[in-house]
């Protein structure tokens, strides 16, 4: 009995110095990144996994030249990815969970009709409606920042309001009721009754949408005026599509720039983060 | 008034919510509504029509019939992206799970470091795709500078890299799924397997495996239709090369049904309507893959 205790114990620690060098050579792809953003452009492709060295270490100067570097500055994609993030997220969550509460309280032929098309609209591919979408968003002058919310709100509407429906199903409708009785409207009854509710939910979809709106790449390069408004996907890809000699030290600075703060919010929500992928993977 | 008060509470349960909720039908539904017309309904159904269209713009179409779908079907870059796909689907798909769920087994043995472990491999999965692709770009002509080649020059590289792209991408993801699945099977059940002489391969095996089916489902249709839909970590990557001729068409070797799509619609200006007949027959390969997942995830809900 005793020598098999040690020998599972002896089998956990291995697997532990096993899971220690996967963990490791993991998170090797961004230390290299890491590294090369401090190297000059020619030793980059070179010397892609040695240290920067007295020769090849050029300080800060990638961070500086990549800030300016494609006629577009790096902070203002940046301002806009973060932008266009938050607007775009807020709105969902705000307007798919009204409307979800909306669907199943009422339950009409009309909210059902509704309810399964965006149920529908969540296995069409984007490429389906790409090329119409954009031109609809010319139309309609949906294509600046300011106004793409809108779009995201469209097209993202299926799954939050597949999962708010969900969600709202499951609610005891007694407390609704109660709020009622005791004379709350129904704009009241939702925002200080059945809002606080959906709490867990809001977090799920929040971080499914914060997550997709941020690294999107097509739909922003399709919809926005690109010589006025960038996001970060799209001024990355534009650095190394449109340069015959790119720059490889600068776009490494830019690249750990953009995902520098994925990590910081990763690691002070991963607790959301986890369970609200996991959710959404099960529900979507 | 009082009488309407006894109706109400007539039929207590919904209608005292129902009807007021009805009367504010502008405020609730509405805008998510307008907006899913504009970002969704109306793109769709105009894309569905004018892949029956020969057109350049919207506005300018001609119905020409069938004729994109039999040029969609004839194209020999279709097909070939459809093959890679399909092969690629499958090889990432048995990769990406079996890994997934060793490292979730692993994971749910109780050894030291579990939580930062599980950090760690979750975290490529919020690093957006063309972003993943430049990272790995830089790290595979790394390599293969150094033997005088380049992941862009060569079909099997790009594959391959590829492969390791995804699956570093989105083992964590599984593996969040797996653990899940994994911790809600029963202590009992293993135990009894324990105490009738059941060795820790049996149990995993006999027990673990079948008890946790639902999880298995949810995961292969995820690797499935990530690698159909697959399109930015293919762009940024290699972007379809190297390109190859045969017989006078250049076909793009390793380029996938979504960027074939994005490709047939703005390298081809004349017409476009025959990258939206791809477009629409690549939305009912995706549909029909979710759909059948759609099935399988509400079968089991019943038999819970």
């Amino acid at each position: 009995m005793k020598s098999t205790l040690s020998g599972e114990k002896r089998t956990k620690r291995a697997l532990t110095i096993v899971f220690a060098v996967i963990a490791v050579v993991y998170v090797l792809p961004i230390v290299i990144v890491l590294m090369n953003s401090f190297k000059a452009n020619s030793y980059v492709n070179t010397e892609t996994f040695a240290l920067p060295n007295a020769a090849s270490f050029v300080g800060v100067d990638n961070y500086v030249k990549g800030m300016t570097f494609g006629n577009y500055p790096f902070w203002k994609s940046a301002l806009f990815s973060l932008f266009i993030t938050l607007t775009s997220s807020a709105l969902i969550l705000i307007c798919t969970s009204m409307a979800a509460w909306y669907i199943s309280r009422v339950g009409s032929l009309f909210s059902k009709i509704v309810y399964y098309l965006c149920v529908f609209s969540m296995v069409v591919p984007f490429q389906m409606v790409m090329f119409t979408l954009s031109k609809t968003a010319d139309v309609l002058k949906l294509n600046t920042p300011w106004t793409i919310p809108v779009i995201y709100l469209g097209f993202g509407a299926g799954l939050a309001v597949f999962m708010f429906t969900g969600f709202v199903k499951g609610l005891p409708l007694e407390i609704e009721e109660a709020a009622a009785i005791d004379g709350c409207g129904p704009i009241r009854t939702y925002f200080s009754v059945v809002f606080p509710m959906l709490r867990p939910t809001m977090i799920s979809v929040g971080v499914l949408e914060i997550m997709w709106v941020w690294n999107d790449y097509l739909l922003p390069y399709l919809v926005l005026d690109r010589t006025k408004y960038m996001t970060i996907p799209i001024h990355i890809q534009y650095l190394k599509g449109s340069y015959g000699t790119v720059d490889l030290g600068a776009t490494m600075a830019l690249i750990m720039l953009s995902i520098v703060p994925v990590i910081v919010f990763y690691l002070t929500c991963q607790k959301y983060i986890i369970k609200g992928v996991a959710a959404g993977a099960v529900k979507g | 008034m009082t009488r309407k008060r006894k109706n109400d509470g007539a039929a207590l349960n919904s209608p005292l919510i129902r009807r007021p909720i009805k009367h504010c039908f502008a405020l609730f539904l509405l805008p998510t509504f307008a907006a899913f017309c504009i970002g969704f309904l109306y793109p769709f159904a105009k894309g569905i029509f004018l892949s029956f269209c020969k057109f350049k713009l919207t506005k300018d179409w001609t119905w020409v019939g069938f004729s994109n779908y039999v040029k969609a079907f004839q194209d020999n870059s279709f097909a070939h992206a459809f093959w890679y796909t399909a092969l690629f689907a499958v090889v990432s798909l048995l990769l990406i799970n079996i890994l997934a769920f060793a490292v979730a087994y692993a994971l749910t043995r109780g050894i030291r470091g579990t939580n930062l472990f599980r950090t760690v491999f979750f975290m490529p999965n919020l690093i957006g795709g063309i972003v993943l692709g430049y990272i790995w770009s830089m790290i595979f002509d790394g390599i293969l500078s150094r033997y005088g080649t380049s992941i862009l020059l060569n079909s099997t590289y790009g594959f391959w890299g590829l492969i390791i792209l995804m699956c570093w991408q989105q083992i964590g993801y599984m593996m969040i799924i797996y653990i899940a699945g994994l911790q809600a099977v029963s202590e009992d059940m293993l135990e009894a397997a324990k105490i009738d002489g059941a060795s820790g391969w049996k149990s995993l095996w006999h027990i673990t495996i079948p008890n946790m089916m639902p999880s298995f489902t949810i995961c292969t249709f995820l690797t499935l239709t990530n690698s159909f839909k697959l399109f930015d970590q293919n762009l940024a990557l290699t972007n379809g090369r190297p390109f190859i001729q045969s017989g006078g068409e250049t076909i793009k070797t390793t380029e996938m049904l979504a960027l074939n799509i994005v490709n047939a619609f703005y390298a081809n200006n004349t017409n476009r309507g025959v990258g939206q007949a791809k477009a629409v027959i690549f939305f009912i390969l995706v549909a029909a893959i979710g759909l059948i997942q759609l099935r399988a995830t509400r079968s089991r809900e019943v038999q819970q």
